[in-house]
Order: structure tokens, then sequence, then C-alpha cells
């Protein structure tokens, strides 16, 4: 087991430099020159201060060659130093730590709903495998599989916030504030990604029992008169787990991007929506740091699942 | 490619006599939606549609009618016309992104799939360092800094459909690479560029075409995303994402204009994805029956 951890850390260093690399690279690549356009950012006339884009350029070591700059930047990011916005003077690493918990939130409550979905809907598509039952969940999947998040999400705000107003379309509001309310705020956002994340939960858990309820196993319990509900929940949704961690793991980068679009729509100050923000300000640094954290959140929690998976299923550690 | 055809012209016969009328509703219509979207975004320009751009200072913001048949938006332009224009960049970018890259997965996935060792290495890392980034992440990034155009669009578009296209060649080739007949080609002497391309290319490049629908949906959507978001194709082109963008400050008045373009997303990819399933379901069978 050690070793299978340690086969895959070693795997994960040339991946953490390739996508820290990437991530300081492409924006560096680009066309346009990044002082200019921090330099320009902010300011009405389409002059560009000369002497500013000097300040800036050396501030942000860009005279120097881009090797040295990426390993700097590098040791920079490892102890959080990611630069700081040229337009409200806060660091990265504050502007992160402020609105991470939002996303954290968002993401836990999404995909909490997306499994409790799921679950009971795979299991009854997979016991009345091809009848209407599984007919009706399988075309629901469909539906689902077929909406943009942003159509989702459009839908959820004008219905429930618009028609029924039973929740705030727009707004935060933090948990120690008001607990009830934070909820409330997150309801239709979290929804909103749960809809879009439980269709494939479903349709792969549908297929994995359908598989497992073919086994000796079941029919033995079926003959010692267990019940079917005992039989589905203990004997068949149990190694159908594994594959469900999996894919929420999977998922998690479609869900980060599901969260960018979310969190824009329902104005929920997370990283999704400092991401956008970020864009349209050109504050490259942000951007620069907001992509380096989601690409190291997805790594990570691969690496995680697969090391779960890999002290659930010794034949994986191989 | 003729042993696939074959036999599954054994297996069509089997089920049915014709090789299409084992497909129900769910095939027929989403193939006529899609069929009549198309032909109408090919002859856009020489079909009686309005200017997408023409503004009725008029009619601003009007319901559905006989003069425009699903309304305007805010400032008076009429929204079929626009949802066409709209479609015909979807569709284009939904076309060239997930082609372009199919053949660049495919290439890769059978490089990985027959040399495996180093290259297979190198090439699945480069796959797992593509998936780190969120694909939407990654499009809106290189999009703002590039601009955004169809051309960036598709390129961008590819790549985020490289891993999975090479995922699913780099399987099938390893399915293939120790199958007789490529043991044959090469006791015969075949040179591995002439295995790869005369023996396991055609017989892994139909699978892989099962895929390619999956993809133009996914594709779609996120171009759809994209614009929503303000970083695709900017205005005053018709994109459906910037339509539904505009439309959504005024939801609670003029819901139309948010919703219709939504719907002709919806149902674009809904018809992708069902075409979709039903070509795999029979190309599964076909796979079964080799």
């Amino acid at each position: 087991m050690l070793n299978y951890i340690r086969r895959k850390l070693i795997h994960l260093i040339p991946i953490t430099f390739a996508v820290t690399a990437l991530s300081f690279f492409f924006i560096d690549l680009l066309p346009g020159d990044v002082a200019d356009a921090i330099a320009g950012v902010g300011t009405d006339s389409t002059v560009i201060d000369e002497k500013a884009v000097q300040a800036i350029r050396k501030d942000l070591g860009l005279d120097q060659p881009v090797i040295v700059r990426y390993f700097s930047w590098l040791g920079n990011a490892i102890t959080g130093e990611l630069g700081k916005s040229y337009q409200t003077g806060q660091t990265v690493a504050d502007a992160i730590a402020l609105r991470l918990p939002v996303t954290l939130q968002l993401l836990v409550m999404a995909q909490f709903l997306a499994v409790l979905f799921a679950v009971p809907a795979g299991i009854l598509a997979a016991y009345r495998a091809g009848k209407v039952t599984d007919q009706i969940v399988t075309t629901f999947t469909f539906a689902f599989l077929a909406a943009p998040s942003f159509i989702i999400a459009i839908v959820l705000a004008f219905i429930f916030a618009v028609l029924l107003n039973w929740f705030p379309a727009t707004g935060y509001v933090p948990f120690f504030d008001d607990p009830l309310g934070n909820i409330r705020s997150f309801t239709l956002p979290a929804l909103a990604l749960a809809l879009i994340e439980w269709p494939i939960l479903s349709r792969v858990l549908r297929n994995d029992l359908i598989e497992t309820l073919q086994q000796d196993f079941i029919s033995l319990a079926k003959a010692k008169g267990l019940s079917n509900l005992y039989i589905l929940l203990r004997h068949a949704l149990r190694p159908s787990s594994f594959t469900l961690i999996t894919i929420v793991g999977i998922q998690l980068g479609n869900l980060i991007s599901g969260a960018v679009i979310v969190e824009s729509i329902f104005a929920l100050p997370g990283i999704g929506s400092l991401l956008v923000d970020s864009i349209h300000g050109r504050e490259i640094l942000m951007v620069q740091g907001v992509i380096v954290l989601m690409a190291m959140a997805y790594v990570t929690i691969n690496l995680a699942v697969d090391i779960i998976y890999g002290a659930l299923d010794p034949r994986i550690r191989q | 490619m003729t042993t696939i055809s074959a036999s599954a012209t054994a297996v069509g016969q089997e089920r049915s006599s014709s090789a299409l009328s084992g497909f129900g509703l769910a095939f027929w219509l989403p193939l006529s939606w899609l069929a009549i979207l198309l032909f109408t975004v090919i002859f856009a320009d020489i079909l009686p549609i309005s200017d997408p751009a023409e503004s009725d200072f008029t009619a601003l913001k009007a319901r559905p009618n006989f003069e425009f048949w699903l309304g305007t938006d805010v400032l008076g332009r009429d929204i079929f016309a626009r949802v066409i224009h709209g479609a015909r960049i979807s569709l284009t970018v939904g076309f060239f992104a997930p082609v372009c890259g199919m053949i660049i997965g495919l290439f890769f996935g059978m490089m990985a799939g027959y040399y495996r060792g180093k290259v297979e290495s190198v090439i699945v890392s480069i796959t797992d360092i593509i998936l780190a980034f969120p694909n939407i992440v990654l499009a809106m990034c290189i999009l703002f800094f590039a601009g955004a155009s169809i051309v960036n669009l598709i390129i961008v578009l590819s790549v985020t459909s490289i891993p999975a296209n090479t995922r699913i060649a780099r399987a099938s080739t390893l399915v293939f690479a120790g199958r007789e007949f490529v043991e044959a080609a090469r006791s015969q002497g075949a040179s591995n560029l002439r295995i790869l391309w005369h023996e396991i290319l055609p017989n892994i490049v139909l699978p892989q075409m099962a895929y390619i629908l999956s993809f133009m949906s996914i594709v779609i959507m996120i171009e759809g995303s994209l614009a929503f978001l303000g970083v695709g194709i900017p205005p005053p082109t018709p994109t459906l994402g910037g339509m539904i963008a505009q439309g959504f400050p005024d939801i609670n008045t003029d819901p139309h204009i948010t919703f219709l373009p939504a719907l002709f997303l919806f149902l674009t990819v809904l018809s992708l994805n069902l075409i979709g399933d039903q070509l795999r379901k029979k190309f599964t069978v076909r796979e079964s029956a080799l």
C-alpha cells in the first residue's frame, strides 16, 4: 500500500510542474503585453503611461528571462505569495482565502444533493431494468444531460425565484450571520449543479448495479429469502459505491466548470465568480492564481480518489 | 473495415430487414430536428429570414407573432433570425472542434496503445495535464487573452476533447494490437506505420465515431456557456449563449427572450445525445458480434 501511494505521489510531481508551468506560460505567451494590459486598466485614456508600464514591468520581473520568472513565481506560489491585484491592492491569496469557503460549501451541497437524487434513481432504474420505471428515469437523465448548467440555473431562477418567490435569485448571506438565510441563498445554485451532476452518477450506478445483480451471490441472497430492499442496499449497492467515489472525483472538474457559471448567475462570491470578474477586469495575476488553484485541486482530489480506490481494492495497486 | 460491415449486415438482417428500421421515434424526431435546423442554418442567407442585426424600434420585446415568429429582443431584433444565425456558430464550432479533437486523439491514442512503454506514459501524462484544467475554465482564459473568433473557439474546444478521444482510441488499439491479423501482417514484414494505418485504424475508427455526436453536444454546450459568460464570439454577432445572457435581466417581464434561444440549444444538444446513444447501441452489437 505504501509503495502504491509512493508511486502515485511520484507521478504527481511531473504533473504539478506541468500544470503550474502551463498556467504560468499560457498567459505569458499570449499576444499582448501583460504590463500594457495592467497599466491600461482603469484609465479612460487610450494613451498608456509609459512610466507606469515600466514600473509594472519591473515589479512583475518581466525584464528577466521567462524561466527565471517561472521558478521565482513557483517559489512564491508555494509560500502562498501569488501577487496582488493592481486595481484593489488585495493580494491574490487573500482574495482566494476569502472566496474559497463559498465555493467549497457550494460544491459540498451540490455533491450531496446529486448523490441524494442519483442513488434512489439509479437503484430504481436497475431494479426495474427495461421496464417503464427504468425508461422514465432514463428519459429524465437524458433530458438533464442535454441541458447546459446555465440553462438549468436560469430555469431554476425563473421558477423558484421569479414565479414562486421561494428562494432569493441572487445574493449571499454568510453562515454565521444567518444560518438559515445562508442555506436559502445556496439552495438554488447547489440544486443547479446537482441537476447537472446526478444523471451521470445515476447512469453509471444503474449500469453497475445491473451487472452486480446478475452475480451469483445475489441469487444466493435471494435464495436465503432476504428482502429485495435489503439485497439492493446491502449486497448490490456496496460494491457499486467504489464506482460512485471514482465518478464523484472525476466529475469534480466538470463541477468546477459548472460552479464558475452558477456562481456568476446567482452572484455568489466564490472562486468561480472571482475568475470571471478577474478575466473581465484583466487581472492577470488573479486569473493565474485561480487557475493554478483549480487545476491543483483537481489533480489532488484525483490522487486522493486513486489512493482510496487502491485502499479499498487491492487489485488496483498492482 | 469489410469484416465489420459484413458482420454488421449479418446482425442487421437477423434483427430486422433494413439497417434503419430498428430505430424508433426517439431517433427520427431528433434527426428531423437536426436536419431542419441544419438546412435552415446553411441556407439562412437565401431563405426569407430577416437581418439578425436589424432593429425594429416600433416592436421592442415583442411577443411571438406573425411578423416575428419568435418575437423580438430588447433592441427589437428578430429573435428567430438571431437564433438561426446563433445556431450557425454553434453548429460550425460543434462540428469542427470534435472532428479535430477526434483526429488528434486517434493519433495519440493509437501511438500510446500500439507502442506502449515511454510513448504511452508521455501521452497519458499529457492528457492528464489537459484534464487538470476544467474545460470551461481553460477555454475562457485562452479565449479572453487570445481573442474570441470562430477559429480560436474551434482550436480551444478541440483541445478539450483530445483527452477523452485519446483514451477511447488507446483502449481500442490495445484490443486490436494483440489480434491475429496484426500478428499476421507483422510476420509478413509490414512496417509499424503500415500496420497502424491499414490494420488498426480501419477497425477503431467506426467505434470512435460513435462517440463523436456526444462530443458535438458537449462542445455546443461549452460554446453556449462561454458566450453566456461573455467570453465567446463578441456581440453584435448573435450567439445562442449571448442571446440568453442578454435576455436574462428581463426574465421577469419577457421570459421568451431568454427561453426561446435556450430551448433551441437544449433541443439541439438533446437530439445529438439521443441519436448518438442509439447509434452507439448499434455499434456495441456490432462489436460483440465480431
